[in-house]
């Protein structure tokens, strides 16, 4: 019944919209309006233009000013800082030209509205003003690529030597993650060797290096010192993006990625500061994926480098907890992996 | 000389329209004439556009409203509705996919280049036809054929494509990954390399027609710049198409033949190990933007050029700086092949390339810089007349500052490791690739509708649509900047499962609401469309008093487009309010000798030599007559 009502509501409105367009446009042709070069709709354009930019460009204060706190996420990484002030720099250069040609934009339709009485300027072309315009943004942009080359050239440098490497590995739909354990060398991994019950990476425990590696499902870094994320993916890519690292970074299938930042800030601090007991750093996904790709999330805990050196400690690898991972391992090896498997009991 | 040759070749066929008659198949469906085939991309492209459109609703129901149950859509999309009204997230991610195919190839390339430079390339340059009709027609059935087979896929089980426009393998390579890598992928791949066969008979007709046929005294520094932006653009897509379809064949290979192109060290949950090693996805988008790329310019600079004649005709002035104009649509062609990976700073590849990458982006700002300064001056102290059309450009002018500005931001890699993926960059080219070049498509059909079907469309109507899809666009697209900012990953399905996501649900809602009324004020432009095709004002010869070539035909031009001799050009298109003219405009076609009055120094020393050549065309002419008789 509502339908039906709904439905004939719908049939009047139209109707009634069809008679106002009927009629004025008989009205347009009786007055002779309709004949005329530029008719009185010009002026109410002319006019919107302006009402346009004033209520567009409050609008935009408006709300910019407001949600500043909303959208300026917080900031944890040193390289963090670097390209948030380029950021806002790019912001304030693109700012400035978006809002003068968007004024003369504007008010150009208002001021230069059709007149029967005036003649347009012909002014066919000036290569003075078309060089300034050339050379003016060249520069300004110059100025700005060496900004942002700088920038990327410090953070896609190799990591420092003293890095602590930490393994991510993207698959649907989820992260795993892998800490090398106290010799800061991650075992090698294949891809064959990977069974989702007791070695979702696929790491090669016939490399020693890979006897104290651990897994944990968050992931803890130490504040104030570099870390190298070793990135790779085991389906499809992913995309590792730590929004408030300010890291983003490919989990391409066959071809490992990496990216290596220093954390500011600990969790609990970066409480502190927002007044948000709730508050944790999280890992997102940004290529998609498939069907989970809006729910790939892991956390990121930063925490005091003694704190750090602390809960590396109360880890334990993945042999000591599944020994039968070094079940088929050569009688040397398992010799090492007994006594490494001893040492954490 | 070739123009030459092809006056000469004209005195022969210039009754033309009167032997031939069309039956409904060849006037309306296997049409060799250019302006139908014009016609036709245009409606098949409004319809493309409506299933586009109506797509990206669907999915901005469910980011707008994620609450809200969804049963009413249940008669359509039946099982993709879940039990509890939920839009499946699969079938969510089909939708974007689908939205983008469907509005970056099917709306934006054959849509506004395919229906702009067949209609206006032979009309504006003065030629009887394309220099192939029957290429030109297997262009447009070679794009409807691409349609209908990705109008099928939408009705697939498992779905069509949904791995993104890009179509990025592995996902795109692996049916285990995700639905729409099924049957649904193998239809998007053979539907795409119809529509690279027909973009590409069709861009081969474009150069050729431009080349070759244009007429006496067009020279191409006297070409329109639609027709230097249509040109250019041909020139862009038939470089880069083909490189989509080597990407394109070898993901086929990778999905059907067992190859290793794009594929290495895979392990499918519940499936184990692939064999495939040695690949590179990498490597696809590396070819993929190759083309994906230059296609953003393939779609912008069609809309530029409709935009510098609008703007031009109804400020009453020259464009400004028509050299630079053409110099930076130059600039802007040969560029647009050197910017793609700036697509792929995270993807992991070389960070050298990344610098490399970032300082070639931000020169292709500078030519993009240069137009917008010279539309502002153009708009400078003319004599503005604001029909739809002009409304649509200046709102272009709009975007491509926004949406352009915001491309220097993702141009720096540095900045982009940010913004990269998140909605700052849905923001950006739906601004600047999208809105724009839908502002010049429209711009283009209510500018050129009179000469289509020798009728006028509503003003008014027009100026409503206008202005509800202006403020409506930037309603859509302007938050969403601030969204990205935020960092809000693209793609997602709902950004609740996050912490730092887990906000805006109002501007969300917002921006949702404003696209389904954006999307509603369509219906204007549709009505107005089809009414005034039948019902009308009728249009005078030269409604916008405008100085091209296209307006010197008939009210409805026949086969052959001038039913005498083709008319010889003279000037550029552009003298309007010449001082001492007596109108505000001189068409092409009025020879310098005829305006003394208003001719600049350097023309009044054309006019001897315009003199002696007409002299010696009158000669030409009596000796052809004289054959004949």
């Amino acid at each position: 019944m509502y339908g039906f009502l709904i439905a004939v509501g719908v049939l009047l409105l139209l109707s009634l919209i069809w008679m106002v367009y009927r009629i004025q446009t008989l009205v347009s042709v009786v007055k002779g309006s309709d004949k005329k070069i530029a008719s009185s709709s010009n002026k109410i354009n002319a006019i919107l233009f302006i009402v346009f930019l004033l209520g567009a460009g409050f609008l935009m204060f408006w709300y910019s000013i407001k949600e500043f706190d909303n959208y300026n996420l917080p900031l944890a990484s040193e390289h963090g800082a670097v390209t948030d002030n380029l950021f806002w720099i790019t912001m304030a250069v693109t700012g400035i030209v978006f809002i003068i040609t968007h004024i003369l934009l504007f008010i150009f339709p208002y001021k230069y509205q059709y007149k029967e009485s005036r003649k347009a300027t012909f002014y066919p072309d000036n290569n003075k003003l078309e060089v300034i315009w050339t050379i003016v943004p060249a520069v300004v942009l110059a100025v700005l690529v060496i900004g942002g080359w700088k920038a990327w050239s410090d953070i896609t440098a190799p990591a420092p030597e003293n890095a602590h490497v930490v393994e991510i590995m993207g698959y649907q739909f989820a992260w795993e993650i892998r800490y090398p354990g106290v010799d800061n060398v991650l075992g090698d991994h294949d891809y064959r060797l990977i069974n989702e019950v007791n070695n979702p990476s696929g790491v090669d425990f016939s490399d020693k290096n890979a006897f104290d590696d651990f897994t944990s499902p968050v992931m803890v870094l130490p504040k104030g010192e570099p870390v190298l994320l070793k990135i790779r993916a085991r389906d499809v890519l992913h995309s590792v993006f730590a929004p408030h690292m300010r890291l983003k970074m490919d989990a391409v299938p066959g071809m490992p990625t990496r990216f290596w930042f220093t954390p500011t800030k600990t969790t609990a601090e970066m409480r502190q500061e927002l007044g948000d007991d709730d508050f944790v750093y999280e890992i997102a996904c940004t290529e998609i994926c498939g069907r989970g790709h809006f729910s790939m999330r892991r956390e990121i805990r930063v925490v005091e480098p003694a704190e750090y050196q602390e809960w590396l400690k109360e880890q334990k690898p993945y042999i000591v907890n599944d020994p039968t991972l070094v079940e088929n391992v050569s009688s040397e090896l398992k010799e090492l992996a007994d006594i490494t498997i001893s040492e954490y009991k | 000389m070739a123009a030459a040759n092809v006056a000469l070749h004209d005195t022969h066929d210039h009754d033309h329209d009167h032997e031939h008659h069309d039956n409904f198949i060849t006037k309306y469906i296997f049409s060799t004439d250019h302006k139908m085939i014009g016609k036709q991309f245009l409606v098949t492209g409004i319809f493309w556009a409506l299933i586009g459109g109506f797509l990206s609703i669907l999915f901005r129901l469910q980011l707008g409203f994620p609450d809200m149950e969804l049963y009413f859509l249940k008669p359509l999309l039946g099982g993709w509705i879940d039990d509890a009204g939920k839009l499946d997230p699969n079938f969510y991610l089909a939708l974007v996919t689908m939205h983008g195919t469907i509005m970056v190839f099917f709306v934006l390339t054959a849509g506004l280049s395919g229906t702009f430079s067949n209609y206006l390339i032979p009309l504006q340059i003065g030629a009887r036809d394309m220099a192939s009709g029957f290429m030109n027609m297997l262009s447009y059935w070679f794009f409807f054929i691409s349609g209908v087979i990705m109008f099928c896929s939408l009705f697939l089980e498992n779905g069509p494509a949904g791995g993104g426009w890009v179509v990025y393998p592995p996902l795109s390579a692996l049916e285990q990954a995700i639905p729409g890598s099924g049957m649904g992928m193998t239809l998007w791949l053979i539907a795409m390399t119809f529509f690279i066969a027909s973009s590409l008979l069709g861009g081969i007709n474009y150069i050729t027609t431009v080349i070759n046929l244009r007429t006496k005294g067009m020279s191409f520094s006297r070409l329109p710049l639609t027709i230097w932006a249509f040109f250019l653009t041909a020139v862009i897509g038939l470089l880069s198409f083909p490189v989509l379809f080597a990407a394109a064949l070898l993901l086929v290979f990778d999905r059907s033949f067992g190859t290793s192109f794009y594929l290495a060290d895979i392990y499918i949950s519940g499936e184990g190990a692939l064999p495939n090693t040695g690949g590179s996805p990498v490597l696809y988008q590396h070819l993929f933007w190759f083309l994906g790329h230059p296609e953003v310019y393939i779609v912008l600079l069609p809309a530029l050029g409709i935009t510098s004649e609008v703007i031009a005709t109804n400020s009453r002035k020259p464009i400004f700086g028509y050299k630079a104009m053409i110099i930076s649509m130059l600039g802007i062609t040969i560029l647009s092949f050197v910017v793609w990976a700036h697509h792929m700073f995270v993807s992991g590849m070389n960070p050298f390339l990344g610098s490399i990458f970032m300082f070639l982006t931000l020169i292709i700002a500078i030519p993009s810089a240069v137009k917008v300064f010279n539309y502002l001056t153009t708009l400078w102290r003319g004599n503005l007349i604001f029909t739809p059309g002009m409304l649509f450009s200046i709102g272009l002018v709009s975007f491509f500052i926004s949406g352009g500005l915001t491309g220097i931001f993702l141009g720096n890699s540095a900045i982009d490791i940010q913004l990269h993926d998140t909605y700052f960059v849905v923001a950006h080219f739906h601004l600047v690739m999208g809105s724009a070049s839908f502002f010049g498509l429209m711009a283009g059909v209510y500018h050129w509708f009179p000469k289509m079907f020798g009728r006028m469309m509503d003003a008014k109507l027009g100026y409503i649509h206008f202005w509800l899809t202006f403020v409506g666009v930037y309603l859509v697209f302007f938050p969403m900047h601030y969204i990205g900012i935020a960092g809000f990953p693209r793609r997602y399905y709902s950004w609740t499962n996050f912490e730092f996501s887990n906000m805006y649900t109002d501007l969300n809602m917002f921006v949702s609401a404003a696209a389904i009324i954006t999307f509603a004020a369509q219906f204007i432009f549709l009505f107005n469309f089809f009414y005034s095709m039948y019902r009308g004002k009728k249009a005078s010869l030269n409604p916008w008093r405008s100085t091209t070539l296209e307006w010197t035909t008939p009210l409805i031009p026949g086969h052959g487009n001038w039913p005498g001799e083709i008319p010889s050009v003279y000037r550029w298109p552009y003298d309007y309010s010449k001082p001492g003219a007596k109108e505000d405009f001189i068409p092409q076609t009025v020879p310098l000798s005829a305006t003394p009055e208003s001719n600049l120094p350097h023309e009044q020393e054309l006019v001897k030599l315009e003199k002696e050549i007409i002299a010696e065309e009158e000669q030409v002419l009596v000796a052809n007559g004289s054959k004949e008789a």
